[in-house]
């Protein structure tokens, strides 16, 4: 069953399901659209096609406490986490930022599974919203992502012509539903038929964006030395400033560090993001296997192009979502590689 | 969600420390209730640390037959291990493991001859195998040991390999310094060097642990003398942080060091970039 409710009451709609727990949508906020927890009066911006940073943050958060330790002469006490999370709501996802999450759930849900990840996963509710005006930097469809109708998520939504439709497709997404039920108005033929045209009207302008071809058929484990070897890479990386912005905006980097900070009373020991861009990210007392900044860009196209696939049964380690392309301050990204050396048939792009 | 198990440490209490080398002592860590903290395989590593210094992968180098502790032998090198190399016996620290893929000490190694070669620290991770043999004696046939380092003083376990391995039947003891040195009687030349010269029959594993340069040239030693590459096992090392390979560091083309590894089969790093 699909629901409806005019995109004018949609603010009574946000309060009612973040009565009982947050609730986590595209909010502007000094001229920045992230995901951040509604409260009333927020700026929600469902038109604003992505949000600077991805919705990761909200299961794999860029900085989250591990366990604290307090220190004293040669004794060591360790002190657990009390944060016991909570049920939230995630709405105005994107089909590329909802295929991440499955992405994600290869890596911090293969046993043994990061509890904290899997916590959260548990306790989000994600609501994805169809992308009414794709951009030009877009190309989730080359990554076989469905910009019209997420296949992830636990609802799907779209609005058109003053209308925001809603329909659960899993047991969490309609008891979701179910919380705002008294606001939403059940869909008939008409409304089906409202929706289907969107969906037609998205894959229109979809076909006609300039990386949708995108091949990414050559980058798979058999050709991984040919591709790693590429001499290539030189050209490709000789720009690169290495300031990890690609990593930080990217809905499928998910390479870390652990830290202790020193709290005044004690040792907090903490996960933030890291990316492989970075020299120490590899650095050892004992040496450095990737000595110049060549190495650190190709493992990180390496990993998402062939690595990670390697691992993943085919899955490449990006959905498209075009930050990456947006953000590079040498205009240097995933397309411009996979373009370069993903063969031939990418010629005429 | 009060806890993430996987990267929360065990605390765990040295009980003994041994000046090994001039800069590579092993520290004895033993649960606070006493015992073990966990069980482990030869080759597997565990994640050592001291809460706002640090946190490191290191080979555990005791065998899993010893009962009653677990043994680290560590190089000052950097941050941490300086650190370490200042506490005293009684020191608390932090450990969670055990990590990675052993070496196959109960399918590929058993019934057969083994050769274990190893420069400076490098006899750390091989000492776990080579002990756990000495206990299951009878699973295993003749034993060769090329050990080398920069001086009679660096070598790691010392008294160790005279007292104990070299008394062990079905033992050759093969041990080397790099440069002449005043009271050694030994051998004197490099650990590859010294490997080709011993010209060992093909019949054997190869174990082989130290600098990346002294495996990269052992390596090619043996493939002189006939071994072929899937006689030969070694133990890489890369910087990680998670030990579960999630946080991407110690990635290597399909592989993860921490999970995958440290051990591999001198075969499978052909398949991967050489990037490590």
């Amino acid at each position: 069953m699909m629901y409806k409710i005019r995109t004018e009451r949609l603010p009574e709609l946000f309060a009612l399901a973040a009565a009982d727990k947050a609730l986590y949508l595209p909010v502007e906020q000094g001229g920045q659209v992230e995901f951040r927890p509604w409260s009333e009066g927020a700026a929600v911006r469902f038109d604003a096609l992505n949000t600077v940073r991805s919705a990761k943050d909200l299961f794999f958060p860029q900085t989250e406490n591990l366990v604290a330790f307090r220190t004293e002469g040669k004794k060591i006490s360790i002190i657990e986490n009390a944060d016991t999370g909570a049920p939230f709501g995630l709405m105005g996802v994107r089909s590329c930022d909802a295929k991440s999450f499955e992405i994600l759930d290869r890596v911090f849900l293969a046993e043994p599974a990061d509890t904290y990840y899997k916590a959260r996963r548990e306790n989000g509710t994600v609501v994805t919203l169809a992308c009414h005006e794709p951009e030009e930097t877009c190309f989730c469809a080359a990554l076989g992502i469905d910009a019209a109708e997420s296949a992830d998520g636990d609802a799907a939504s779209w609005i058109r012509d003053g209308w925001f439709y809603l329909k659960p497709v899993t047991a969490k997404g309609e008891a979701s539903v179910e919380t705002v039920r008294p606001l939403l108005t059940e869909c008939d033929g008409a409304d089906d038929a409202a929706v289907e045209a969107e969906k037609k009207d998205i894959g229109a302008v979809i076909g006609q964006l300039p990386f949708s071809k995108l091949d990414l058929s050559r980058f798979r484990g058999e050709n991984m030395l040919e591709i790693f070897n590429d001499p290539r890479w030189k050209e490709l990386s000789a720009a690169c400033l290495g300031c990890g912005t690609c990593t930080y905006v990217c809905p499928t980097c998910q390479c870390y560090d652990i830290k202790d900070f020193k709290t005044g009373d004690g040792i907090q020991r903490f996960r933030t993001w890291d990316s492989c861009m970075y020299s120490d990210f590899t650095k050892m007392s004992a040496g450095q296997p990737r000595l110049t900044q060549v190495e650190r860009f190709r493992q990180r196209f390496m990993h998402k192009l062939v690595y990670y696939p390697m691992n993943n049964d085919g899955l490449y380690s990006c959905v498209g979502c075009g930050r990456c392309l947006r953000k590079c301050p040498i205009s240097m990204n995933i397309v411009k590689v996979a373009k370069t050396l993903g063969g031939e048939q990418n010629d005429e792009q | 969600m009060s806890n993430n198990e996987a990267l929360i440490p065990k605390l765990g209490v040295v009980t003994d420390i041994r000046m090994d080398t001039p800069d590579v002592k092993t520290f004895r860590v033993n649960a606070p209730e006493g015992g073990k903290l966990f069980e482990h395989m030869p080759g597997q590593c565990a994640m050592v640390s001291i809460p706002g210094v640090g946190e490191a992968m290191f080979s555990i180098t005791s065998s899993p037959t010893n009962k009653e502790y677990m043994e680290f032998s560590i190089k000052k090198c950097g941050c941490l291990t300086e650190w370490l190399h200042q506490i005293e016996v009684g020191q608390q620290i932090c450990v969670r493991g055990p990590y990675g893929r052993p070496f196959p000490v109960e399918t590929e190694f058993r019934g057969k001859d083994l050769l274990f070669v190893a420069g400076g620290i490098g006899l750390a991770p091989l000492r776990s195998v080579i002990n756990y043999v000495r206990y299951y004696r009878e699973n295993y046939g003749k034993v060769d040991i090329v050990y080398g380092s920069r001086s009679a003083a660096d070598l790691v376990d010392y008294r160790e390999i005279i007292d104990e391995w070299c008394a062990e039947k079905d033992f050759g003891v093969h041990l080397t310094i790099d440069r002449e040195q005043e009271g050694w009687d030994g051998h004197v030349g490099f650990v590859p060097n010294y490997v080709k010269e011993l010209n060992f029959p093909t019949n054997k594993v190869a174990i082989i642990c130290g600098p990346p340069i002294m495996i990269k040239f052992t390596l090619a030693g043996l493939q002189e003398l006939g071994f072929d590459k899937t006689q030969v096992y070694t133990t890489m090392e890369l910087k990680m942080k998670c030990g579960i390979g999630k946080c991407g560091r110690c990635n290597i083309g399909s592989k993860y060091v921490c999970k995958d590894g440290p051990v591999f089969r001198c075969d499978e790093l052909d398949e991967l970039p050489n990037e490590y």
